[in-house]
C-alpha cells in the first residue's frame, strides 16, 4: 500500500497567474511523456519483473513518478487560480476552461486526454527496461521544451529540478537492464 | 541550534528526504556499497528526527497510522501541499 505525506518532494513558487504556461506544463501531467504514464508504467510492469532488485526499482521509481505528478499538478494549478478569464481565451485555454474550469485534467498541452495505450507492459523485462530508458529520456527532452517556454523563474526552477531526476532515472534503468541482462545470460548457460 | 519555525523545518524534511530517495535508487542498483548504506542510515535517522520535530509543532505529515494527532483530529487542518501559497 501507499501512505501519503503532506508535502511536496520539491517545493513550488510561482510568481502568478499564466495560464500559458499552465498550457504547456499540463503535457507533463497527463502528455504522452508526462508523469500520470511514468508512474502507471513503472508501477504496473513491476508485477512480472524477474528478480526482487528490479520490482524493487520499478516501485521506488514509480512511487517518486507520483510525487512529480504532484509537483506538476501544484504548477499547474497556482498557474490557473485566480486566472482572468480574458488571459484563459488569450493563452486558448478556453476548450480546457469549458470541460475543467481551472481544475485538474489529464491532458496534453493540445486537450488531448491521456490514454493507455501511452504505455507498455510486455512481461518481457528486457523490452520494458528499454520502454523505460526511451520514457525517460523523452520526458528529460520534454521538460527541456518546456524549460525554453518558460517565462516564470519559479516555475523554470522545479522543471530543472525534475528534468534532473529523469537523467537520474534513465542512470538508474540503464544499471538495471544490465544487472537483469547478466540475470538472464547465467540463467541460460547454467 | 536555534528552534525551527515549521516553514524552515519543512524545508530541512524535503532536503533530508530528497537525500534519502536519491540514495535509496542508488542502493536499489548498488546494494553492496556499504557507505551509501551507512550515508542511507544516517539521513534516515536524521529525518526521522526532523519529521518529531515538525509533527509536534506543526501537525501531521502523514495519514493511516504514520502519524498521530494530539487531542482532536489534525490531519486536515494544515494546508494541502498545492496550497502553499496566497
Ligand atoms: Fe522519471
Amino acid at each position: 500500500m501507499w501512505v501519503y505525506e503532506k508535502k511536496l518532494e520539491y517545493p513550488v513558487k510561482v510568481s502568478g497567474p499564466n495560464p500559458k504556461l499552465a498550457k504547456t506544463v499540463i503535457t507533463q501531467y497527463g502528455g504522452p511523456d508526462g508523469e500520470l504514464g511514468a508512474s502507471l508504467r513503472y508501477l504496473t510492469q513491476r508485477y512480472s519483473m524477474p528478480t526482487s532488485q528490479v520490482k524493487g526499482v520499478l516501485t521506488d521509481i514509480g512511487t517518486e513518478e507520483l510525487a512529480h505528478m504532484e509537483i506538476v499538478a501544484a504548477i499547474v494549478y497556482n498557474l490557473l487560480k485566480g486566472a482572468p478569464l480574458e488571459q484563459i481565451k488569450a493563452a486558448g485555454m478556453e476548450g480546457y476552461y469549458a470541460d475543467h474550469d481551472r481544475a485538474l485534467f489529464f491532458v496534453n498541452g493540445d486537450g488531448v486526454p491521456w490514454v493507455a495505450a501511452y504505455i507498455q507492459s510486455k512481461g518481457d523485462p528486457i523490452a520494458d527496461l528499454h520502454e523505460d530508458m526511451a520514457a525517460e529520456e523523452k520526458a528529460r527532452s520534454t521538460y527541456e521544451h518546456l524549460i525554453n517556454l518558460s517565462d516564470d523563474p519559479g516555475v523554470t526552477d522545479v522543471l530543472r529540478f525534475l528534468r534532473e531526476r529523469e537523467v537520474v532515472h534513465f542512470q538508474r534503468f540503464g544499471e538495471t537492464l544490465n544487472i537483469v541482462q547478466e540475470h538472464l545470460s547465467s540463467r541460460k548457460f547454467w | 541550534m536555534p528552534a525551527m519555525n515549521c516553514d524552515e523545518l519543512m524545508t530541512r524534511i524535503q532536503a533530508l528526504e530528497f537525500t534519502a530517495v536519491d540514495l535509496n535508487l542508488y542502493l536499489d542498483t548498488h546494494p553492496c556499497d556499504a557507505r551509501a548504506v551507512a550515508d542511507y542510515n544516517q539521513v534516515a535517522a536524521a529525518l526521522a528526527q526532523t519529521v518529531a520535530a515538525y509533527e509536534r509543532v506543526c501537525g501531521p505529515l502523514a495519514n493511516f497510522g504514520q502519524s498521530q494527532s494530539c487531542g482532536r483530529w489534525a490531519w486536515v487542518e494544515q494546508p494541502w501541499p498545492w496550497e502553499t501559497q496566497g
